[in-house]
């Protein structure tokens, strides 16, 4: 029996435009808007604009920009979204790691404000005081959610915030003379991809747990792992399995035996606030995703944050400017002794911040605390029923309940009918459905993960299910409607050969023109 | 009607018969005959059907050329197909020659693609006969499937080579030809051999991730690895470099000569020697500093005893765990499904040295800490 037999899913068909690329349409000559003449009083201050510019960087040809007009380029864009799976549209539980939630419109609204968007970054501090406070008030409730002692909200993705907590490592062991012993940085290979890839790029050597049978990193392999040569730990707890490591405190004790500090990628800390914390489990840094868990919206609705928090012992370190408060006046904190200096312009990402301020205090301390209550429910609502479609399992820590998401597999399914997570993912596209496999590597097969985060409702978490059963069901019966998929969509198939190639690819029509036209400017 | 590409098939036929009836294998007339007496039906042509079917799509734009009867003709016109047959058999009593020589008539033709459905001793005659002249891929029907040539399932054999004629996928890899020697094995012991490596169309461990940006070619991890281990070399230490295309990077990168299948010596990154067997070995490292680069050989994930026989127990011990060097793509670890690195040195104190974690080189200052039981 399926398991949600009444939830059908939609006949959902995406509209296909075959739209040009901007820069293919248009006519020379054609404006979208025409700007006013320069008045005399403006140019009598500031001159025309141009001449105070020295000559060498002013460009010899106008840039090759598309020219169009207002109701042509309005189209176009409407005609763009209509091809894609927004997360304001889709069942978005199908991007596991990504916590895609609902981004209340209220903040969007109060972002795009002129008393937020008028603002300029330079403006004197008196007359910024308000977005100061919304800074600092940030920076105190996520103390409270992580029990650390400080925040800078400069980061302007997860990455950035890991690339700043390396750097706080190399900080932090310059500062005891122990810099160039300790080149090591320990990572999990379940953790997310950027807390091996940041420290790499600072020229960290990196090293990665496998899991144990309970899917667990491997504590007997720390253990091989932890020396002299250790300058830190990045980890991520729960891992995308969604397992929470319970032994947590025993990594983070270990790597401060041998002198190394602790990072905690909380990116997605969904699952865990106002539960546990990156203090009581003796990490010295941990940071948040604000366009994760904090509903700012995400990716490439973005923009994003990464507000990073520190114990006491490394406030010396952070970024500067620190949002500051003397009792009566917000101010910027220049004066952090041991800084590594600026990983930004300016304040950091302020609407995305904003944003995360708002549903702080939308939702308040039981508030946060629901939404993990919720968001955990969710899941292992939905673990339990994708347990009971054809050909699926979860990985490691049979009969436990999960966190905030499952990694699965179809392994068995692709055993049994030659069905791949691949061929799932193009199915699920015709009932309007994304689904995304994993982040390599990919060590359990033929994975997919889910998320279902608290704002989705038990029938749209049922018809997400029912989408599962579907073409799981067809994998057994009707192979081919399956591997040929997707059916309904903008694009048949997706080529992907050409993207890891880096004689094919071209990732701006500049490029594209230079590979394969031969036009070079 | 444009035909666009030329499909090789062969089929051994008596792959597989061994298993149903207790034997390890059908290498070897007489215990063909034995499996024949015991009652052993032909696996082949049903698991070597499943694969074929797969092309049915692009019946019309390809040309399957095939042996007659039962090493391709039957099951390539029962699938639907109008091969092109050539060659000539004995009806019934064919032999590793047979498999031999289809597969240099196939090469003449200039295939694209050789399938072949058999065990280890199908890929060994493959092996032996072109090499790694032509894009082959083992459709496994045989007992003994060690080789990683080999597809994991019929349909997925099936399916790998519609996406590579379809040209959704262009990449090959190397991968390794093992195989046991079945007399030991019939006895009850495993040893296996590597013998060569064929070309088979690349597929990325487990699923190919639409999404993932710049997932890391093959190529492009051993030449991370070589560079990291040449980077760390020590002067005044031999390297033992044993088989394996991982290791065959490092040499590469040195610009010396290798031995693909076989252990070579540098020195100061210089080559000492190429292919040496164990008494040789102890003679060039007796009294001197010496570290090992191993990889693990084969799609068992075993570091000692497969394939690099030539390191005895002796010369582990010599060595030293310390002096150990471990080197895998994460592909290949991957591949393992979180099943931990194996050894079997055949000798039980060298096994439980090496038992336990170590530190395998997958990258660019890059490593992951492994199990590794005995």
């Amino acid at each position: 029996m399926s398991p949600v037999k009444k939830i059908k899913v939609r006949n959902f068909h995406q509209a296909k435009w075959d739209e040009p690329i901007i820069f293919e349409l248009g006519t020379k000559g054609e404006r979208g808007i025409l700007l006013p003449e320069i008045e005399g009083e403006i140019e009598a201050a500031v001159g025309d604009g141009l001449s105070k510019i020295p000559k060498h960087m002013i460009r010899k040809q106008p840039p090759r920009l598309p020219e169009i007009s207002q109701m042509q380029i309005l189209k176009h864009y409407l005609r763009l979204s209509q091809e894609t799976l927004g997360a304001d549209l889709n069942v978005d539980i199908g991007q596991g790691t990504c916590t895609m939630k609902y981004s209340p419109k209220i903040n969007e609204i109060l972002a795009t404000s002129p008393k937020l968007t008028a603002l300029h970054p330079s403006q004197p501090i008196s007359t910024v005081q308000g977005i100061l406070e919304i800074f600092h008030k940030t920076d105190l409730f996520l103390r409270e959610i992580s029990g650390l002692d400080q925040f800078t909200l400069q980061p302007a993705s997860g990455s950035q915030a890991i690339l700043t907590m390396s750097s706080i490592i190399k900080a932090y062991h310059e500062d005891n003379g122990e810099n160039k012993q300790r080149d090591e940085i320990i990572t999990t290979i379940f953790s997310h991809p950027s807390d091996a890839a940041a420290p790499a790029v600072q020229g960290y050597k990196i090293i990665d747990i496998y899991p144990n049978q309970e899917g667990l990193p491997d504590l007997e392999a720390l253990k091989e792992a932890i020396s002299d040569r250790t300058a830190g730990l990045f980890i991520t707890n729960p891992e995308d399995t969604g397992i929470y490591n319970p032994k947590i405190k025993e990594f983070t004790r270990m790597i401060h035996e041998v002198g190394g500090l602790c990072g905690y990628d909380q990116a997605n800390a969904n699952g865990i606030l106002g539960i546990a914390r990156a203090k009581e489990a003796d990490f010295d840094m941990c940071f948040f995703n604000l366009h994760k868990t904090f509903s700012s919206p995400h990716g490439c609705g973005g923009p994003s944050a990464g507000a990073l928090g520190v114990k006491k012992e490394l406030i010396k370190f952070l970024p500067i400017p620190l949002v500051g408060y003397n009792g009566s006046e917000y101010y910027l904190d220049y004066d952090v002794s041991h800084t590594i200096g600026k990983v930004r312009s300016y304040y950091g990402v302020v609407s995305a911040v904003l944003k995360a301020y708002l549903w702080i205090i939308s939702l308040g301390k039981e508030g946060l605390e629901e939404v993990s209550r919720i968001a955990v429910l969710n899941n292992n609502y939905l673990l339990k029923k994708v347990l009971e479609i054809s050909g699926t399992s979860a990985p490691y820590a049979e009969g436990h309940h999960r966190i905030e998401q499952v990694r699965y597999s179809w392994s068995k399914l692709t055993e049994e009918t030659g069905i791949t997570t691949e061929d799932i993912t193009n199915r699920m596209i015709d009932f309007g459905f994304h689904m995304w496999s994993s982040h390599h590597p990919f060590i359990v097969p033929q994975p997919f993960t889910l998320e279902p985060t608290e704002s989705y409702s038990k029938a749209e978490i049922d018809e997400y299910i029912a989408g599962l059963a579907k073409v799981a069901k067809e994998a057994y019966t009707n192979p081919e409607i399956v591997k040929n998929a997707p059916h309904r969509s903008v694009v048949h198939k997706l080529i992907t050969n050409s993207l890891d190639d880096p004689d094919k690819w071209a990732i701006t029509w500049r490029a594209y023109l230079k590979k394969w036209k031969n036009d070079r400017i | 009607m444009i035909i666009t590409k030329k499909v090789g098939l062969i089929v051994n036929p008596i792959a597989g018969m061994g298993g149903r009836v207790g034997l390890k294998g059908t290498d070897g007339v007489e215990i063909l005959e034995q499996a024949r007496l015991l009652g052993a039906q032909p696996e082949s042509h049903n698991r070597a059907l499943i694969a074929i079917q797969k092309l049915l799509p692009i019946k019309e734009k390809i040309e399957l050329i095939t042996y007659p009867e039962e090493m391709g003709g039957i099951i390539a016109k029962k699938c639907g197909f109008q091969p092109t047959i050539i060659g000539s058999i004995s009806k019934g009593k064919t032999t590793s020659e047979d498999t031999q020589k289809a597969a240099k008539d196939l090469l003449d033709l200039n295939i694209h693609l050789l399938l072949f459905a058999g065990g280890d001793g199908t890929a060994r005659d493959i092996y032996d006969a072109i090499e790694s002249k032509v894009v082959t891929l083992g459709i496994p029907t045989g007992v003994k499937i060690q080789s990683a040539v080999f597809a994991r399932n019929p349909t997925r054999a099936g399916e790998l080579a519609l996406a590579f004629l379809q040209e959704r996928t262009h990449r090959v890899r190397e991968t390794e030809v093992m195989d046991i020697d079945e007399d030991l094995f019939r006895e009850g012991i495993v040893r296996a051999k590597l013998y060569g490596y064929l070309t088979i169309p690349y597929e990325r461990a487990h699923v190919q991730s639409s999404k993932a940006g710049s997932p890391e070619t093959e190529s492009f991890a051993h030449q991370a690895i070589a560079e990291e281990i040449i980077e760390n070399m020590e002067t005044d230490y031999f390297y033992i470099v044993g088989p394996g295309t991982t290791t065959r990077a490092i040499m590469d990168k040195l610009q010396l000569v290798n031995t693909l299948l076989g252990i070579d010596l540098i020195y100061n990154k210089k080559l000492i020697a190429n292919d040496l067997n164990e008494s040789k070995l102890v003679h060039h490292i007796q009294g001197k500093k010496v570290k090992l680069i191993i990889t693990p050989i084969g799609g068992q994930g075993y570091i000692l005893g497969r394939g690099n026989q030539q390191l005895s127990p002796d010369i582990i011990k010599k060595i030293g765990k310390e002096n150990i060097v471990v080197i895998a793509t994460r592909n290949k670890l991957n591949s393992l499904n979180g099943q931990p690195l194996l050894v079997d040195s055949g000798d039980k104190g060298v096994d439980e040295l090496l038992c336990g974690y170590i530190g395998i080189i997958t990258g660019y200052r890059e490593k992951s800490i492994y199990k590794v039981v005995c």
